[in-house]
């Protein structure tokens, strides 16, 4: 089975010299969700920013068989996306609709099409009645929505969300989770919240020191790097 | 006065500001005139006059300089009608805002040859002004929560560094957001290139509105010179 991602020695060094990532391999199978875990500044943020050609680093990275260079890189952000911690820098168009339109019409989907796409995204997300307002006004829970449906609305065929449930209260985060259980593309998340992995994950990769550190079950992976923030599971494990 | 097209809201501005600016003779009446065609603008928009008249006057600070200017200069004429002038285009402006949404104003910008990039800019710093400004916000509070106060602001002291730095900060999470933005940008295949969706149509009420519009403010000068020579 050809892997939707497959990334091999991926290394990243900043301009300041910060070495990010240091022979990363990773690899997505269709159908699957990944959570990468890992502490901050563990190169998980500048890994996923390295699968559609946002930052560009050593070693090779294939998506749905097309390997990622300056020529394919159109291609990829279409079949890529990202939805990104920060809501907010997300959705800069002065309406909702004009927000989940913007890939689209810079795709090149007619305009009557983008509309309608965006419209059926909306429906998705179930933030159809927020078409018109402005994505300042909305909730967290909104916003992240909204920014989820401007990806689904170019329908990529891998999904990655950084920090999906940052900033969101318990029910939003399981509305959250229910959404994007329902959406059918493959998808990376990138996470510190173990009880949304838990709901969505079948596998697991642990980021350390801008390495892959280790890979395998949710459930294994926690009771290896003691990755639990509830303090009572903690105390029992102590 | 909402419903009609920006553009030819704007293109009846750009007659309205073009005919006052030029306007040398009679402008006594002229003003009186154009004053009660806005006034008239305010009500047919069922905006609140009496604020919508008081909010303009915060452009007469400025022409209260050139005023002075041309008091000092033996011309106090001059600076009288300046500030009329610059407090009724004020007035114009503010109607025209007032019944358009800004997404539909910078379009109909657009349509008028305004550059793109300029409207670009001004998009984004309407979006992302709240943002920023609640940034500032909270970082007022925190440093206020931790006792610091604007009372101790002098120029070289602690409290003064403290603000500057702070002011440091909050530019540099600006240029952070900015970059993260464009990163959002470019993973949904922006090029350089904004594309917007369906400007409203031009429908024939909107420019029989164009026409009327802007042969007002003409009639009205017209009017005045005429009872002035």
């Amino acid at each position: 089975m050809m892997p939707l991602i497959e990334v091999r020695g991926l290394r990243f060094r900043y301009e300041d010299g910060t070495a990010a990532l240091n022979g990363v391999d990773f690899r997505l199978n269709p159908g699957e969700t990944v959570a990468l875990l890992g502490p901050n500044g563990s190169g998980k943020t500048t890994f996923v920013l390295h699968l559609n050609g946002l930052l560009r680093g050593e070693g090779t990275i294939d998506v749905c068989g097309l390997r990622l260079d300056k020529r394919t890189i159109p291609e990829i952000r279409r079949k890529v996306g990202i939805v990104f911690q920060d809501s907010d820098s997300q959705l800069f168009m002065p309406t909702v609709l004009e927000d989940v339109a913007f890939g689209l019409l810079n795709v090149g989907f007619e305009r009557s099409d983008a509309l309608a796409r965006a419209g059926t995204a909306l429906e998705t997300v179930g933030m159809s009645r927020a078409a018109s307002r402005a994505p300042y006004h909305l909730s967290a829970g909104e916003k992240k929505r909204v920014a989820i449906a401007g990806i689904v609305a170019m329908e990529p065929e891998i999904l990655v969300l950084d920090e999906p449930t940052a900033n969101l209260d318990p029910p939003g985060q399981r509305s959250l989770a229910d959404l994007v259980t329902h959406l059918p593309q493959a998808k990376i998340l990138v996470t510190h919240d173990i009880g949304f992995a838990l709901a969505l994950c079948q596998r697991a990769v642990f980021f350390q020191s801008g390495r892959i550190a280790a890979e395998g079950t949710l459930p294994d992976l926690i009771a290896r790097f003691d990755w639990d923030s509830t303090v009572e599971r903690s105390k029992s494990r102590g | 006065m909402h419903r009609r097209d920006p553009r030819a809201k704007i293109a009846a501005l750009l007659v309205f500001l073009v005919v006052l600016a030029t306007a040398r003779t009679g402008l006594l009446w002229l003003s009186a005139g154009f004053f009660l065609l806005l006034a008239a603008g305010l009500v047919w928009a069922r905006l609140p006059v009496i604020a919508v008249l008081g909010r303009a006057a915060v452009v007469l600070p400025f022409t209260l300089v050139f005023v002075l200017v041309c008091w000092i200069g033996g011309d106090p004429g001059r600076g009288l009608s300046l500030a009329v002038k610059s407090y009724l285009s004020a007035v114009a402006v503010l109607l025209v805002i007032s019944t358009t949404p800004l997404p539909a104003l910078l379009r109909g910008l657009e349509s008028a040859g305004v550059p793109s990039f300029l409207l670009l800019v001004v998009q984004f710093l309407y979006r992302y002004l709240f943002v920023i400004a609640e940034e500032a916000q909270h970082m007022g509070k925190a440093a206020a929560a931790r006792g610091a106060s604007a009372r101790q602001w002098r120029a070289g002291s602690a409290a003064f560094r403290a603000a500057a730095g702070a002011l440091a900060v909050l530019f540099a999470r600006a240029y952070s957001r900015a970059e993260q933005i464009h990163c959002a940008m470019l993973s949904r295949g922006f090029e350089g290139r904004f594309r917007t969706l369906e400007p409203a149509r031009f429908r024939r009420s909107d420019a029989v509105f164009a026409v009327l519009a802007s042969a007002a403010p003409i009639a009205l000068r017209i009017a005045a010179e005429r009872a002035a020579s």
